[in-house]
């Protein structure tokens, strides 16, 4: 603790304890717990408190209070737990006489204000912050608190009963873990006493047909096996696992929806690693036994786990795809398709049920395919997805959706009726089919799923956000058919699909829902992205309306959908400009035009979206070597940092700063410069020549007055970049070291103007009025000054400046404890002013 | 309670309830579907439609190639069109008392019924409906009567000769009652017959039923009505939206405690969402114009029109669309636009609120005003100076038979460019291009229909739960093209009772009371007596008073005092004498009590059986006996009146008298 801190907490301590002042946010004193903690985390000692008697004199006067506000006794409670964490505190203030009067017999536990639930989850976070030592461990078991505990398990505060839950893991773990050294056995002797007491609790609770008491045990059971990985819990599971197999196979207590999870933990657990067989089948036996929606989870965590044995995993998968299986077997004529499992875990007729109705199908199908979704996107899946049968089953959801299926099965009718116009169930089918596509195998159902897809891009009953997820969905599986295009007939294929997907993204640009005409840019980006070296989709989309009807789009009233067709026409302009030769004449497109219209919402656009959208195609263009086939780079980069200095959206400053990076890289390399200054030096260009030449070109290019005017952004990342920047274009002119070193400034008119730009650039967001073309003699553009500026300036010392968070000053423990005693005083003030 | 059903169109329904003593007709909808079998009538002389081959029967003969016409595989009758009359033979329809009319739509049949049948009752229907009925009408009466045609066809309506032509004539139904258009005459005296209504007003027909008309949501001016008795309610659902759109929302609470509630014009699109259509719509629309091409809109002159144009308002300048001249064709353009703007209590609550501001309702005022919306009544004139190309032209008829759209198809069918697009759902789009096949102009099928789909209906029902419900047959099944769509039909607690053309239903209701009012003296002139708590009777002597299906109880006249002067009367002065009545008896009599009362009287011999229906008591002596059941009592003695009498008096003593 610093001197000005120890100066200011007596004064802090007294004013928490003082009744007549009114209670203190809980932030402050969260935030005081936290520096308390912080304190005392490495150090055991008892000086803290010998050295600081206000901390005693706090909980005491608190502790005398004959009614203390719940908020201060919860605070005192918490920061007496903290104090007492190390043995030699814990002593302190038992000599005290504190802790029995908090946490004992003679603790608030039975009076008016343990009613307060804030009293109580603070009792136990002091008891928990408490128990890390063994003296701390036998207070609490002799002071009958292990009966509170068990009690505020529960608490009708959710708050008070999972702390308390909390802390009986804690409790057992550091009881079992500092208590015995050798390996423990079921006899219920062999534990130490309080793990004991706890272990009879839990099994007690599960034996005692009490719903509530029994989800407790198992909340609890649970937290342990999912945080403890020692030895013993592999004993504490064996004297419990009859009982949890009773739970699965009876219903007499409503505990299965509490099995999935704990189950899930004990097998992640390393120690059931090589568990015998006895374990596996209380899983499978789960997987039977629990309803769908309760076992999926299950099955999804199993799935992922490395360790599980093969035909658990198996069933598993089945328990997840069991519902894709039931829809495709609706679908389906008898034997037309062989369904998506061999055999069902459970009764299918359980699945078939919950899909009958209304009310559960759209939940169910929801579910699965979200856990589907999400196996789909993990690099190593243990086990083998079914991918054929799964697309079909998929697409067999998606027809049902938009009632182009009918089935042929009663079933298949009422899962139909359930489903039609759903936009859940189309969402999250959607999103699965986009992750199928990164899946081998589906190659024969493609010319049937862009039925599908274009069925749904077409169908003026899509409603925006299904639209979306069908787009994103087309452009993952247009990737997929232009790998498997190779033959002459599915270049036929791949053509009609192309040209059906531009015949409906034309109509799509033209909605009147701004939705729409904004994910129909996003697609066409994303096809852009993916699919511009094909000759073939270049001639579909270049001989379609779409190019044209985007470049309207960029005068859409709704910014978004500007943005997004700026976007869409950068990404275009790869396909008509900048391609080595396109497919069509490529005269169509004026760039100029493109680019003077960019170039104008950049400086003229309202809103921020738009303008961010044109910086990062600019550097899209530059960072790929076609800005230069528009014109001068150097004017090109001129005249866009000029443009972006002065906008009033940061990221559109930053999106200027990123820009420039470019540009002097690009720059560097041209000049045979290496960009990394440690790189052997290219012998072309003599190397002053070329930095000669760098300098010049950056002064023409305007860049270090945009660099440094960036230093003093209000915006703190732009600052930072620019930093960035220039320590790296240093690099370029001065050799590393003398960048903790930097020049002195000479006293001539250059140096004069250095000077000032150094104090300046010190005031840093503060700075004012930052000349638009160097103040006091700085000249941005010249060569010679800004070498001069580059070597003096301490860059290193701006950068750790501009580092540090905004709120460094009030972070502090000082400002704190200053800021409470400032809450504190203004009462008196107040009270002056009353009378 | 009796149902004609006269139409056999869901849409444009015409049925006849027959309630109490009243004959109601509800609705009077043409089916205009037949003058799809017909050529259009260009308005310009067009080469391609007069160059038409005639029909030529297999075996050779060429009679009927005067009367039909091929064009791209398909023919046509070369004649005026028909149209398709409800049912006239099913019920004398003079007979029918009101006409009630719920939306400018379902009144097209109006003149044929009014003027045709001997008809002299009354038409109800509100304001803007008749105001915009007469503006369909007139559009129709002039864009036929504009296109005279010397010929009129009726050889292939022989049933032999309909027998050998080629589908769709072949299958024509009811190609008998056809029709050719009425007159302006006509439909000016079919128009006077109505009688204008407000929405909640309630209209006595007759004294023996009320009518009243709620806002129906579907259109200016649309109404769903309720026919009640005191005991009795009937609620006719036609065309009703629950959508946000311009006219008035829906009244559903008043629907509620229905005893049959009947079922008409559902959305004739199920499938189709009209916000979806709508952005179709435009979607479609601006990728023409931007392409060049000119933009056909075939429609009626009101109703959904209103809601395209406001959509346009506020899409064509984001879609850059500003200076593309919308155009809207029709005699009735004019009148249509300017109604729609006086109607304002007929509006929903947003656009009513406009009116105090004071701005126009529509925002197509502002449209017209920037000139962005040009009207026309016609092709010729001032619109061949003003026209522009590209351009969106709005005009009727939807049928694409008549009307200034005859012209458009003609002028525009050739290009590719130009884009058809099909909003009402009333034609099959297919059906109406067949006569200009091969057509290179591009289609587009976006209907917008506004009326109630099956999901709104059921959560409909649910909410107003009528204890019957009548509807359509096409309700009560998937739509044909879609069998697998059990979702598309009428699902309901009892299941809905379905109707066809001509037929006649007995709805499944039973009138069982009928209310009847005492005269003031009558009643001051009852005694009431209490026979429980709470429930008293009184005995009531009067005449029962009928006149215009309300019923009256009034004191019977006094018999007239004889004249002291005559002492003999004449037999046909003869009043029927009022005999003192004898009162009415009631309660039980407890068997104990009675015995102890006889005994007390003298009888010692009493004795009691039991009986399925109650007791004999047997007096032995006197032999005789007293039967007590619980409606009757016997007393069965052997020519002993004094006895008979006593033990009557007895019995008396403990019943109730009044």
């Amino acid at each position: 603790m610093t001197r000005e801190c120890a100066v200011l907490l007596p004064g802090v301590c007294a004013a928490l304890a003082d009744p007549r002042q009114p209670g203190l946010d809980d932030t402050c004193l969260e935030k005081l717990l936290d520096w308390f903690r912080s304190l005392t985390w490495f150090d055991p000692s008892v000086e803290l408190v010998q050295d600081n008697p206000c901390l005693t004199e706090l909980i005491s006067s608190v502790l005398a209070l004959p009614e203390p506000s719940p908020s201060i006794l919860s605070f005192t409670l918490q920061l007496a737990g903290i104090l007492a964490a190390s043995e030699n505190r814990f002593q302190h203030l038992q000599q005290e006489k504190l802790l029995g009067r908090l946490f004992g017999r003679d603790g608030p536990r039975g009076h008016a204000v343990w009613e307060d639930a804030s009293v109580r989850s603070g009792w136990v976070k002091g008891v928990h912050s408490m128990v890390h030592h063994q003296p701390a461990l036998h207070f609490l078991c002799s002071g009958g608190g292990m009966d509170v505990i068990f009690a505020l398990q529960g608490d009708p505060s959710l708050f008070v009963s999972s702390a308390a839950s909390q802390l009986l893991v804690h409790v057992l773990t550091f009881s079992v873990d500092s208590e015995t050294s050798k390996a423990l056995s079921t006899k219920d002797c062999e534990w130490p006493a309080c793990a004991q007491m706890i272990k009879k609790h839990v099994e007690d609770s599960l034996q005692s047909g009490s719903a509530s008491h029994v989800e407790q045990s198992l909340r609890l059971l649970t937290s342990l096996f999912g945080s403890c990985y020692a030895a013993w819990t592999e004993v504490l599971w064996s004297d419990i696992a009859k009982q949890i197999e009773c739970f699965l196979m009876e219903e007499t207590v409503q505990a299965q929806h509490m099995l999935a999870n704990l189950l899930l933990n004990v097998a992640r657990s390393p120690v059931f690693c090589d568990a015998e067989g006895s374990f596996w089948a209380l899983v499978t036996s789960a997987l039977e036994h629990l309803t769908p929606v309760q076992a999926c989870p299950l099955a999804v965590g199993l799935l992922k786990l490395c360790k599980c044995p093969q035909d658990v995993r198996i069933q598993a998968l089945t328990v997840l795809l069991q519902p894709m299986d039931c829809i495709l077997r609706a679908a389906s004529q008898p034997l037309e398709y062989a369904g998506l499992l061999d055999e069902s875990v459970s009764d299918p007729v359980t699945v078939e049920s919950l899909l009958s109705s209304k009310t559960s199908c759209a939940g169910l199908l929801c579910q699965t395919l979200a856990h589907l979704e999400k196996l789909l996107s993990l690099k190593h899946l243990r086990v083998d997805l079914p991918y054929m049968s799964l697309l079909r089953s998929l697409m067999t959801i998606l027809q049902f959706c938009n009632g182009l299926l009918s089935p042929a099965s009663p079933l298949g009718s009422t899962i139909s009726r359930n489903l039609i116009n759903c936009f859940r169930v189309q969402k999250s089918a959607l999103d699965v089919l986009a992750a199928l596509s990164e899946k081998k195998g589906c190659d024969t159902l493609v010319g049937s799923l862009f039925d599908i897809l274009l069925a749904y891009l077409e169908s003026p009953n899509t409603s925006p956000t299904v639209l979306k997820k069908a787009f994103q969905a087309t452009s993952k599986w247009l990737v997929c058919l232009q790998e498997l295009s190779c033959s002459n007939s599915q270049c036929q294929q791949t053509e009609k699909i192309l040209e059906d997907v531009f015949v409906v993204l034309q109509k799509r640009l033209c909605s009147p829902c701004w939705e729409v005409r904004d994910s129909s840019l996003e697609f066409l980006t994303a096809m852009i992205k993916c699919l511009r070296d094909q000759d073939g989709f270049r001639q579909c989309l270049l001989s379609s309306e779409v190019p044209r009807l985007t470049e309207n789009l960029l005068e859409d009233p709704e910014s978004y959908v500007r943005a997004s067709a700026v976007t869409a026409v950068g990404h275009l302009a790869f396909v008509t400009y900048f391609a080595p030769e396109s497919p069509v004449a490529g005269n169509q497109y004026n760039k100029e035009n493109t680019l003077a219209k960019l170039q104008e919402i950049l400086s003229t656009d309202s809103e921020g979206f738009p303008r961010r959208a044109v910086i990062s195609i600019f550097t899209k263009w530059l960072r790929e070597g076609c800005a230069g086939q528009l014109e001068d780079t150097e004017q090109f980069v001129s005249r866009v940092i000029q443009t972006v200095e002065h906008d009033l959206d940061w990221e559109v400053r930053l999106g200027g700063l990123e820009l420039a990076e470019v540009f002097c890289s690009q720059t560097i390399c041209q000049l045979g410069l290496s960009e990394c200054p440690y790189a052997p030096a290219s012998s072309a260009v003599p190397a002053c020549t070329a930095q000669n030449q760098l300098l010049r070109v950056f002064c023409r290019a305007k860049l270090f007055g945009f660099l440094f005017r960036s230093l003093c952004d209000c915006d703190k990342p732009v600052g930072q970049r620019a930093c960035d920047i220039l320590i790296g274009l240093r690099g370029n002119f001065y050799p590393m070291s003398t960048l903790e070193n930097p020049r002195e400034i000479e006293d001539s008119p250059a140096g004069r103007g250095i000077a000032w730009l150094q104090r300046t650039l010190r005031q840093g967001s503060l700075a004012q009025n930052f000349p638009a073309d160097g103040g006091d003699g700085v000249d941005f553009q010249d060569p010679e000054s800004m070498m001069v500026a580059l070597g003096a300036i301490d860059l290193l010392e701006l950068h750790d400046e501009l580092n540090k968070s905004s709120d460094h000053v009030e972070e502090s423990p000082q400002s704190l404890l200053q800021d409470i005693l400032a809450t504190m005083g203004t009462i008196e003030e107040n009270e002056v002013d009353c009378y | 309670l009796f149902q004609y059903c006269l139409s056999g169109h869901p849409t444009l329904p015409c049925n006849v309830l027959k309630f109490k003593s009243t004959t109601i007709m509800l609705d009077c909808g043409l089916d205009m579907t037949s003058t799809l079998n017909f050529l259009p009538l260009p308005l310009v002389q067009s080469p391609r439609l007069s160059k038409l081959p005639g029909w030529v029967l297999k075996d050779g003969s060429t009679f009927l190639d005067k009367e039909l016409k091929e064009c791209s595989g398909h023919v046509f009758v070369d004649s005026v069109p028909e149209f398709c009359l409800p049912e006239t033979e099913l019920l004398d329809l003079s007979t029918v008392d009101v006409i009630l009319i719920s939306n400018y739509h379902c009144m097209m049949a109006l003149p044929y019924i009014t003027e045709y049948t001997g008809f002299t009752g009354t038409v109800y229907a509100t304001e803007p409906t008749v105001q915009i009925g007469r503006l369909l009408m007139e559009e129709l009466v002039n864009s036929i009567e504009r296109v005279p045609k010397a010929q009129s066809a009726s050889m292939w309506k022989n049933k032999e000769v309909q027998r050998l032509l080629p589908a769709p004539l072949k299958d024509a139904v009811e190609v008998s009652m056809w029709r050719k258009c009425y007159t302006m005459p006509e439909v000016n005296a079919a128009l006077s017959k109505i009688q204008l209504v407000g929405y909640s007003q309630k209209i006595e027909l007759f004294g023996a039923v009320q009518v009243t008309p709620l806002s129906s949501g579907y259109a200016l001016g649309s109404s769903n009505w309720i026919i009640q008795s005191h005991y009795e309610k009937v609620s006719y659902v036609s065309g009703s939206s629950l959508l946000t759109t311009h006219p008035q929302p829906m009244d559903q609470a008043s629907l509620k405690n229905s005893d049959v509630l009947i079922l008409t014009g559902l959305t004739q699109i199920p499938t189709a969402n009209p916000d979806g259509m709508v952005g179709e719509f435009c979607s479609n629309l601006a990728m023409t114009v931007r392409n060049g091409g000119n933009v056909l809109v075939p429609c009626y002159p009101s109703g959904v029109i209103y809601d395209l144009l406001e959509c346009l308002y506020q899409y064509i300048d984001s879609a850059g669309l500003s200076n593309v001249p919308f155009y809207f064709i029709s005699p009735v353009a004019n009148s249509s636009l300017e109604f729609s703007q006086i109607f304002a209590e007929w509006l929903c609550h947003n656009k009513q609120t406009k009116v105090y501001l004071p701005e126009p309702p529509f925002p197509h005022a502002e449209l017209i005003q920037t000139n962005k919306l040009k009207h026309y009544p016609s092709i010729h004139g001032d619109f061949s100076n003003d026209f522009k190309q590209p351009c969106v032209v709005f005009t009727g008829h939807p049928s694409l038979r008549f009307g200034d759209v005859v012209h458009f198809m003609e002028l525009w069918g050739k290009s590719s460019l130009n884009t058809v697009i099909f909003t009402e759902p009333d034609f099959s789009y297919l059906d109406a291009l067949a006569p200009y096949q091969p057509l290179a102009m591009k289609c587009v099928y976006c209907p917008i229909d506004t009326r109630l789909n099956f999901i709104q209906v059921s959560k409909l029902l649910k909410e107003v739960q009528p204890l019957h419900v009548v509807c359509p047959e096409q309700y009560t099944q998937p739509p044909p093209t879609q069998s697998h769509r059990t979702d598309l039909m009428v699902d309901c607690q009892p299941p809905a009772m379905s109707y066809r053309r001509a037929e006649v239903l007995t709805l499944p209701y039973k009138r069982r009371y009928e209310k009847i009012e005492i005269t003031p003296d009558l009643a001051d002139s009852l005694v009431p007596l209490e026979i429980k708590p709470g429930i008293s009777l009184a005995t009531v002597s009067a005449v029962l008073h009928t006149k215009d299906n309300k019923h009256v109880l009034q004191l019977p006249p006094k018999p007239p005092q004889p004249p002291a002067s005559k002492k003999r009367k004449r037999v046909s002065d003869d009043v029927p004498e009022c005999k003192a009545l004898k009162p009415l008896l009631s309660g039980s009599i407890p068997v104990d009590q009675f015995v102890q009362t006889l005994e007390k009287h003298g009888f010692s011999d009493v004795k009691v059986e039991d009986t399925a229906k109650g007791h004999i008591v047997l007096l032995q002596e006197a032999e005789t006996l007293i039967q007590l059941e619980e409606d009757s009592t016997h007393i069965i003695c052997d020519n002993d009146e004094p006895l008979r009498v006593k033990l009557r008096d007895l019995v008396l003593k403990f019943l109730q008298k009044f």
